[in-house]
């Protein structure tokens, strides 16, 4: 009796190693995959070209530097309109709204973040393009602006799913607490709640940029996929292309291994290592708050 | 600013008019509950667990708007105010009727922080006036000499006992009227409970204080006047003496003597 439980233990144990493993080296093979396609590109294909301004493919200019900053451009915008409307709907769903508001919008806005990105292209295509547009009497809807915009709709049901989640573990003993002392409800969310969720709120907003620099579907159908280098301050409502793009609409064309082939892939490597580095930046801010209250419970 | 109820030499800090309140789920209620609260003494709410004594207390600092009330009768006189008024000012009301909870909870700031923010929330900027009212309210309660040296630790690097007394501080920093404590001590060890015990003989002096203790031990130290509280009813209310000695109603002595409760 004793044996076969220890003996089920075991087993369930190493399943779960193994999954757990497994995890890391699908990302592991992901990451070699990239680099055996894409770093050949740095041999093939000069430096000085690479971070070039031109993108060309076809003859030969493979200039990179357009669409970094086409994605970081739409991805910066976006955040910046998804941000207070995500933490301010987050806010009012978990401090605000009465339960029953809050039962039934919660729910809907998870539907939300799980809509085709494709739909919301198409939406945007046959809504914000032509409203951009006249509204602002330019020459073509399919600008930075249009794609931030619903980059920026995109990622908000994913912060606000997630800064609620992160709202609502704030003990309600916090709130009281502050409310007793004289604070009005504003304060205690400001000066209380809100910080005591900070690593979860800073997380939802992590995902929010990550979903927004990943997105490729909806920016490509609204942002014209110019290759521009958006270095003007109306660059922001010209049109512009952002890497996933890039590699979406041009990667069905390609011959394998070739030049073009290989710089397609060096820019998923780019793509890869800004989203590392936006990943680590968010795990060392949560751990680091997180450490203080760990030693300061201890 | 105060207006003092004086009849005779006892004034009245709260004078409650029928108080009846029911929650949504009928769960915790108050049942017409009358009561004159004695200013600068310390009245003890005592009875079993759900009798009502906690939200009796959050009906004086109408802490209870958060909660799922459906229906409340009733005065509350506060300074010749009913406060159950909707016209209230909640904020003010808060900060003259302070209230520590059962556990503590300290805000996730710093020491100073935390004593230091009921006047910061209420738009108090100067340092030194600060700084001031923190070093005496640490005083009061007795924290002084133990945090001066790192008031810029967070409060939860504290004992249990030591953030229990930084909750009274935070209190006791706004200056209050009233001091509300609900079971204060149930997660203290016996020596933080006596040392709030002992604190709270010397803040009769300043301030009116309103305890509901966890247990009738606590009771019998503290009370100069008692009520017992039993589902929601209050069986009876005096001086701690007469009630703790001479209960008139059977069901108090059984409750005191741990036939219940």
């Amino acid at each position: 009796m004793n044996q076969t439980r220890k003996h089920d233990d075991q087993l369930i144990n190493s399943v779960i190693r193994i999954t757990g493993y497994s995890s890391i080296l699908f990302v592991l093979l992901i990451l070699f995959f990239l680099l055996r396609e894409g770093l050949p590109a740095l041999a093939s294909t000069p430096l000085k070209t690479l971070f070039s301004i031109r993108w060309y493919p076809i003859e030969g200019y493979f200039g990179i530097l357009p669409l970094i900053l086409g994605s970081i451009l739409v991805t910066v915008v976006a955040t910046l309109i998804a941000l207070p409307f995500g933490i301010g709907a987050a806010v009012y769903l978990s401090e605000v709204a009465p339960p029953w508001i809050r039962d039934i919008l919660k729910p809907i806005i998870e539907i939300l973040a799980g809509i085709p990105s494709v739909v919301l292209g198409f939406i945007g295509i046959l809504v914000f393009v032509p409203f951009i547009r006249k509204f602002l009497d330019i020459p073509t809807g399919l600008t930075a602006f249009t794609g931030a915009i619903l980059l920026g709709l995109i990622s908000i049901p994913t912060i606000v799913s997630v800064a609620e989640d992160a709202l609502n573990t704030v003990p309600n003993s916090y709130r009281q607490a502050s409310l007793a002392l004289g604070a009005t409800r504003w304060q205690t969310i400001w000066d209380v709640t809100l910080p005591a969720a900070k690593s979860g709120v800073l997380t939802a907003v992590m995902l929010g940029i990550g979903r927004s620099m990943g997105e490729t579907m909806a920016v490509m159908m609204v942002t014209g996929n110019a290759a521009t280098m958006p270095v003007h301050l109306n660059s922001l409502f010209a049109p512009i292309r952002t890497m996933t793009a890039t590699i979406a609409s041009e990667m069905g064309e390609v011959a394998a291994g070739s030049q073009h082939y290989q710089v397609l892939f060096l820019i998923g490597i780019v793509l890869f290592l800004l989203s590392l580095v936006i990943n680590i930046f968010a795990s060392l801010v949560s751990t680091k708050s997180r450490q203080r209250s760990e030693r300061l419970l201890s | 600013m105060r207006v003092p109820n004086v009849n005779g030499d006892i004034m009245k800090e709260f004078i409650i008019k029928n108080l009846s309140l029911r929650y949504s789920d009928d769960n915790e209620s108050l049942r017409n509950i009358s009561l004159e609260i004695e200013s600068k003494a310390i009245t003890v709410l005592f009875g079993p667990a759900g009798g009502g004594k906690s939200t009796f207390l959050r009906v004086l600092n109408r802490l209870n708007d958060l909660a799922d009330v459906k229906e409340m009768k009733g005065e509350v006189i506060f300074q010749g105010q009913n406060i159950l008024d909707p016209k209230t000012d909640v904020i003010e009301l808060r900060r003259k009727i302070g209230m520590v909870f059962s556990r503590p909870v300290p805000l996730p700031l710093s020491i100073y922080d935390n004593v230091a923010y009921g006047l910061v929330m209420a738009g108090e900027k100067n340092k030194q006036k600060l700084d001031h009212a923190v070093e005496q309210a640490l005083r009061q309660s007795f924290l002084w000499d133990e945090v001066n040296d790192r008031l810029k630790d967070s409060a939860y690097s504290l004992s249990g006992g030591q953030q229990q007394r930084v909750c009274l501080a935070r209190v006791l920093a706004l200056e209050p009227e009233v001091v509300m404590l609900d079971e204060p001590t149930s997660a203290l060890d016996p020596i933080a409970t006596s040392n709030i015990e002992e604190m709270l003989g010397e803040l009769k002096q300043q301030y009116t204080i309103i305890i509901a203790p966890h247990n009738v031990q606590q009771a019998v130290r503290v009370a100069d006047y008692a009520a017992f509280f039993l589902m929601g009813e209050l069986i009876e209310f005096g001086p701690g003496k007469e009630i703790f000695h001479t209960p008139r109603d059977k069901r108090t002595s059984d409750y005191i003597t741990g036939r219940y409760g």
